[in-house]
């Protein structure tokens, strides 16, 4: 919530938004999709810095990186085009995850630009329904998360059980 | 560790006996109740304000004329939405306060409960970052996160949202020996290499000018600012939240730059071949258009946020840390470079011959007239009386604005306002923490008649404690800031400015017990102000002033900072 204020309290628009747990349980790592200026972009991550929970905010698009998605499409089919959009689905590699006489559902992973083109394709055989997952991205950099060090508290253990009786 | 048993209302009152809290500014209600039993015999100072708002400015006041974090108090649902004006008031200026709120007891929270509201959510954006407590385990590792992040790196606002079952429930105490925050970040030191870098520019520089601000004071590095611009002999300006970081009668001082800034500074920003910004943003009251800004300058951009650097001007020398740290290191590598070398003192010399004309172009003098009360007089005149010395809190609107021009203020943290967000009624209340803060100052609460009636309620609090306040209301019957704009840019359609119905000073002061008086001829008003000054309780000072007078320079909206508006347009005959 603190992170999609910010973004949308200065203004930016959210295009996609994934967050999800990572090999530290009390670690989550959240993929943004924002739509800025170049220039502005820069701003963009010194502001998510700032915030005191995000440990590191990063530029997918400053190092070589992977990025995927994953879609969910429901296509109506008649008798003529069933094996047209199969067909299709195999050229895109979708995977079949329901079949009924009205048409498929498919489910379709890749970067987002594949993923564009099988929802045009798809749209000229019909009516569609998509669902997308936002982008999920691994930086292929050899970067490493510089986080701080604990700072210690000035007082003396002794001192501070020197409380106003207890209760 | 001790085996007793202690309510979290009494662990969190000794988490701030230990973060050196000796003043709270607050307001009780329904759920802080077990924290204001716990208060009763505690040490801690409390000072019960009239209006929640008013306890967040006057922790301000208090953290603004003393460097230490300010800590105020409310109770739930409408207390805490009080504190929202000046929690973001003190997040534009980067004050630390600490804001304690009350919370509806945890398994009420959601079901709209009496007094509730969802402060943490609504504070979110106003705060450098918030907490919300529904552990009694967690109390003082918030309270100590809290305080840290409220004072170090940029200061800021920090609120603690405290559930009613936490104040009453019961925990073994321990106490917290470190703080761990991976993802906080505070700079300090600055890049060796930027700063050599720096210092070579500064050196090599014809037309070097300083720009600081509110940084130079919240790291408490006047000292050093001032050997810096003695080091290098270049003109400095401070803006409104840096006056008093440099010395007003220091020779190299020539005034606030800006919207209403001085001639001499707004010329030689915009003439300058490079500018030191330190401590500053880049404000658009500074900074006018931002294209027409300065172009002819190099910029060295030195601020303890990274996220400043670069957001409103491209920095050509960025340098990411604390102020305090990287001038004198900039000093050392000046010196350095003048034994080495010898100075191009021609060229400074032409500079501050410039300076020394613009100064003398346009200065930023008193008008005084025979037969009213000019507000610029009035200014002089409380000039006189502080000698630089004195705490001025100011409230909002013209009279800010020429109490920055005309009084001179010659050491941090006596020239108290709210500059970001500029909050109407922020004067009265910042008086009070100021005036607790510093109880051997003269503290005069310098405030327009709009934001004075919207801090009456603290009239009750000044005359509760006796605080010698002098609170001096330039009274010219209108909502001056609005009226200038609409007289300059809405064919002078006076829409909803006339502040009518003023009470009778000596009448409301009397009501609440202490002295008050209205003048309104030219020659009873320096008499006043000593009468005022002399009285060792509060005052109350009506100064009826001209009420058409306008503030110049002026740079309009959309502006560039070297096109001022220098005088009262005069009517073209026809």
């Amino acid at each position: 919530m603190r992170v999609t204020g910010l973004l949308s309290q200065r203004g930016y628009n959210i295009e996609s938004l994934t967050v999800a747990r990572t090999l530290d349980p009390t670690l989550s790592r959240m993929t943004i999709t924002v739509d800025v200026e170049a220039n502005i972009r820069g701003q963009v991550i010194k502001q998510m810095n700032k915030l005191i929970n995000v440990l590191q905010a990063t530029d997918v698009r400053d190092g070589p990186a992977v990025n995927r998605e994953l879609m969910l499409i429901r296509a109506r089919t008649n008798q003529q085009n069933r094996t047209a959009v199969l067909k299709e689905a195999e050229i895109f590699q979708a995977r079949v995850v329901d079949s009924t006489i009205e048409g498929f559902a498919l489910e379709a992973t890749g970067d987002p630009e594949k993923l564009d083109e099988f929802v045009d394709v798809m749209r000229s055989y019909g009516d569609i329904e998509v669902t997308r997952s936002g982008i999920v991205s691994m930086s292929l950099d050899n970067k490493k998360l510089r986080l701080s060090a604990p700072v210690p508290r000035g007082a003396a253990p002794e001192e501070a059980l020197e409380l106003q009786g207890a209760d | 560790m001790s085996s007793n048993l202690y309510s979290g209302a009494k662990i969190l009152l000794n988490c701030l006996a230990q973060e050196n809290v000796e003043c709270i500014f607050g307001y009780p209600g329904g759920v802080t109740l077990p924290l204001y039993d716990a208060l009763y015999d505690h040490p801690i100072r409390h000072v019960l304000v009239r209006h929640e708002q008013n306890a967040a400015f006057a922790a301000q006041g208090y953290a603004r004329t003393t460097g230490k974090v300010g800590v105020c108090c409310a109770t739930s649902g409408p207390g805490a939405t009080n504190l929202v004006t000046g929690l973001v008031d003190a997040m534009m200026d980067s004050i630390p306060i600490v804001a304690l709120t009350g919370q509806v007891s945890t398994k009420l929270m959601g079901s709209d409960a009496f007094q509730e509201a969802d402060t943490f959510g609504i504070t979110r954006s106003a705060t450098k970052h918030n907490f919300l407590v529904k552990d009694i385990k967690d109390l003082p590792r918030v309270i100590h996160e809290a305080f840290y992040i409220s004072a170090s790196g940029r200061p800021g606002p920090v609120l603690i949202d405290v559930t009613k079952d936490v104040f009453q429930g019961q925990a073994h105490y321990t106490p917290v020996t470190e703080i761990h925050l991976p993802g906080y970040k505070v700079y300090s030191e600055g890049h060796s290499g930027q700063i050599r870098r720096a210092a070579q520019m500064m050196w090599e520089a014809q037309r070097p000018f300083v720009y600081a601000g509110g940084g130079i004071i919240a790291a408490n590095a006047s000292e050093e600012l001032r050997t810096l611009i003695e080091t290098l002999d270049a003109p400095a300006v401070t803006t409104l939240m840096g006056l008093g970081a440099l010395a007003a009668e220091h020779p190299n001082f020539i005034s606030m730059p800006g919207m209403h800034g001085s001639y001499a500074a707004n010329m030689g920003m915009s003439h300058a071949d490079l500018i030191i910004a330190l401590g500053v943003r880049f404000d658009d009251r500074v900074t006018g258009r931002l294209s027409a800004f300065a172009p002819h300058a190099k910029v060295i951009h030195v601020d303890i946020d990274p996220a400043e650097i670069g957001k409103n001007r491209q920095a050509d020398l960025p340098i990411v840390g604390d102020v305090k740290r990287v001038l004198p290191k900039f000093t050392a590598e000046l010196i350095e470079l003048a034994a080495a070398k010898s100075k191009n003192a021609s060229d400074r010399q032409n500079w501050w011959r410039q300076i020394r004309a613009w100064k003398e172009e346009h200065p930023l003098t008193p008008e005084t007239s025979e037969t009213e009360i000019k507000p610029q007089h009035l200014m002089a005149e409380i000039d006189r009386l502080s000698g630089g010395r004195a705490i001025v809190a100011s409230d909002v609107g013209q009279h800010q604005m020429w109490a920055a021009q005309l009084i001179r203020f010659n050491e941090p943290r006596l020239w108290i306002n709210s500059g970001g967000l500029g909050s109407m009624g922020f004067g009265l209340p910042a008086a009070i923490g100021a005036q607790f803060a510093r109880p051997d100052k003269l503290v005069f609460a310098l405030v327009g008649d709009g934001g004075f009636q919207m801090s009456i309620p603290e009239l009750a609090t000044i005359a509760n404690h006796a605080l010698p306040i002098k609170i001096i209301v330039m009274n010219n019957g209108y909502l001056g800031m609005v009226r200038q704009w609409q007289e300059l840019f809405y064919n002078n359609r006076l829409s909803q400015v006339q502040l009518d119905s003023f009470p009778d000073a000596e009448k409301l002061a009397g009501a609440y017990g202490f002295k008050g008086r209205t003048v309104e001829a030219v020659k009873d008003m320096p008499a006043a102000l000593k009468e005022a000054v002399a009285e060792p309780g509060p005052y109350l000072l009506n100064v009826k002033v001209s009420p058409f007078e306008n503030v110049f320079p002026m740079v309009p909206a959309g502006g560039a900072i070297d096109e001022m508006v220098l005088r009262q347009p005069q009517p073209v005959e026809v």
